[in-house]
């Protein structure tokens, strides 16, 4: 340590780039820049993803039913109940509720028009909810024809919050049937859905009368608290007939996520969003790096007269682009966290930070300064001792 | 052992039709602590024969030796570790804009093997004194005058303990006064550390500072008139 303390050398990568700090600033706006925009769209993609999953995280299960002909949230196929009961067969099942899941017409109470808001129809005595508040406005669910609307979902369903808040009477058809506005949760849109509700089982086969009796979509399992999920999950799929599918709840999730990841090109789009941006920075480093290295070439070819070695001098270019990625990364980093925090408070996308995004971002400005750096280097080859003198 | 001693050296620009050839034959040698002047018209190839001795440009023919390191034989790598030994002042200062004083003469103390870090400062400042600068150490090139500069560039040149010195046209950008005043530090400074020196000059004012003057004509060395 006392060695590599006393080994030093003067910090030139750091002196070059800071005895030129219109340059310097230059090269951190390029910089951060391509770091804000890979946050962005990076954030964009992840949070809507994350987005298309919030219903599914709603419920408390350990395991999920599903038929294998369900595609995605907005194409769920039917399984007979009678399956979700068997499971209870299973000693490390302790609970299991049928819920029922599609897309229905609502009509806009003020403008009359009809959209397809996603329904979630369940048993209110036992919700299996996470969130012990959702729980309690279920209690309302049990009188026929009474739903949650949730208040996030798009404008196009009619200013319902407003209404309801206002202490108004909120009521309107589903296929023909009258309902009324119970209450209000927060959950959000997502690609599929631009807006939920939520409501009983009983109310639910009201609104969908062609439904096949005895038939759910998605059947919650309730695991003992000493038993191991993936374990049961094995075991019950080789029990059940095919007709049904066995997830964890985070298998469950991911089958969702991967619908619209694989499904559509939106994934695609976005990271090549996040690509642009990296190709952006690349082109500014490179730049402002060759420039630099271009503008000191006497100098750089004084010091290898002089008996410093060419890699030492490779290697203070290599530092420079060091120093280029860490300084622009933290300013990059904020803003990405302020740009995030002002999508969250714009929309109810559900983007934030995680690590495994700082961290990608982090080595994608690092790998570009470097590369940039590498590639500017080559102008140093052409720096020649001999033509100083 | 000489500093420099060269024998039959000969060097050519360009290939075919373009060949032409800048030195023939030369042999000529140098002692440790000898100050040597080289002039002669311009385009006459001084400057070339500088830089093969200055280890950065490959031999063609002829041999040359250089503090007991045969140049003609040395790949780049030998040649980059002569070059360590060797002391440089250019015509322009070449000084690193973005260095102090300071900093640009540790450039040269840094090439210094197995020296820690204030050892290798201390030695910068002792040579920023004793080129008269103790004043002017934090400053940038920019802030110093041209005969400053080129102190700083004669003190960058010794940090590195070499026993060799050379130097193409040192005074070029200085006025006569200065000049002068320069060179002399340098023979002075040199003389002290028994370092050889070649300088490069067309200025006739310092002419008498050398212990032996050589004449250059069309890439040949007149016979020395002693
Ligand atoms: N890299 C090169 N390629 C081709 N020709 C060169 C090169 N360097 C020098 N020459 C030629 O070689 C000859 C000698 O050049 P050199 O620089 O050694 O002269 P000099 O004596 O230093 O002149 P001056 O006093 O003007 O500096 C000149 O004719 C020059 O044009
Ligand atoms: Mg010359």
């Amino acid at each position: 340590m006392r060695n590599l303390w006393q080994g030093r050398r003067i910090p030139l990568s750091w002196l070059l780039l800071s005895r030129q700090p219109v340059r310097l600033l230059v090269a951190l706006a390029g910089i951060s820049f391509a770091g804000i925009l890979m946050f962005m769209q990076l954030g964009f993609r992840d949070g809507l993803f994350d987005a298309s999953v919030t219903v599914h995280r709603l419920f408390d299960a350990d395991l999920v039913l599903i038929s294998p002909r369900s595609a995605s949230s907005i194409r769920m196929a039917g399984f007979p109940r009678r399956r979700l009961v068997q499971t209870l067969a299973d000693p490390a099942v302790e609970g299991v509720s049928p819920v029922h899941w599609g897309l229905m017409l609502w009509r806009n109470p003020e403008t009359r028009l009809n959209r397809a808001i996603l329904a979630l129809g369940f048993n209110p005595d036992d919700p299996f909810f996470v969130d012990p508040s959702l729980s309690q406005k279920t209690e309302s669910l049990k009188q026929k024809g009474r739903i949650l609307f949730d208040q996030l979902s798009r404008p196009e369903f009619g200013p319902i919050a407003d209404w309801y808040r206002e202490g108004r009477t909120v009521e309107t058809e589903i296929a023909g049937n009258r309902i009324r506005v119970e209450g209000l949760v927060s959950l959000g849109t997502s690609f599929g859905a631009d807006g939920n509700l939520l409501t009983s089982t009983e109310t639910f086969l009201d609104l969908a009368p062609q439904k096949p009796p005895g038939s759910i979509e998605v059947g919650l399992i309730r695991l003992r608290p000493d038993s191991d999920p993936q374990q049961v999950v094995e075991r019950l799929q080789s029990r059940l007939p095919d007709d049904v599918k066995v997830l964890t709840k985070q298998g469950f999730i991911e089958f969702e996520k991967n619908y619209w990841k694989s499904g559509t090109s939106i994934g695609f789009i976005f990271t090549l969003g996040a690509a642009m941006g990296f190709v952006v920075g690349c082109v500014i480093v490179y730049q402002v790096l060759y420039t630099d290295v271009s503008d000191h070439l006497p100098e750089y070819a004084t010091l290898m007269a002089m008996g410093h070695r060419l890699s030492d001098l490779l290697g203070v270019v290599m530092r420079e682009g060091f120093y280029l990625a860490v300084m622009g990364y933290v300013p990059a980093y904020l803003a990405g966290q302020g740009l995030y925090w002002f999508v969250r408070d714009a929309t109810s996308l559900p983007v934030g930070m995680n690590a495994t995004r700082a961290l990608t971002v982090g080595g994608m400005i690092l790998v570009m300064c470097m590369l940039s750096a590498l590639l500017a280097m080559r102008r140093l080859v052409d720096a020649d001792p001999a033509e100083i003198f | 052992m000489p500093a420099v001693e060269i024998e039959s050296l000969s060097h050519a620009f360009g290939q075919g039709e373009m060949l032409r050839t800048v030195l023939q034959n030369i042999s000529l040698k140098i002692e440790p602590g000898e100050v040597v002047l080289l002039t002669g018209p311009s385009g006459c190839g001084k400057t070339t024969l500088l830089t093969l001795i200055g280890a950065l440009r490959t031999v063609q023919q002829g041999t040359v030796s250089v503090l007991g390191e045969r140049l003609d034989r040395a790949g780049r790598r030998r040649r980059q570790q002569v070059r360590r030994r060797i002391g440089m002042i250019f015509q322009g200062h070449n000084l690193l804009r973005c260095l102090t004083a300071e900093q640009n003469v540790q450039m040269g103390a840094d090439l210094l093997p197995d020296l820690g870090y204030r050892a290798r400062r201390d030695e910068a400042r002792h040579w920023l004194r004793s080129v008269g600068l103790e004043d002017q150490m934090g400053k940038l090139p920019h802030d110093l005058s041209g005969g400053q500069k080129q102190r700083v560039a004669i003190a960058r040149a010794l940090a590195a303990h070499p026993r060799l010195l050379l130097a193409d046209e040192p005074t070029a950008a200085l006025d006569g006064a200065t000049g002068r005043e320069v060179v002399e530090l340098l023979r002075r400074l040199a003389r002290e550390q028994d370092c050889a020196v070649l300088i490069v000059t067309h200025d006739p004012r310092i002419l008498d500072v050398a212990d032996r003057l050589l004449r250059m004509e069309d890439g040949a060395l007149l016979p020395s008139v002693e």
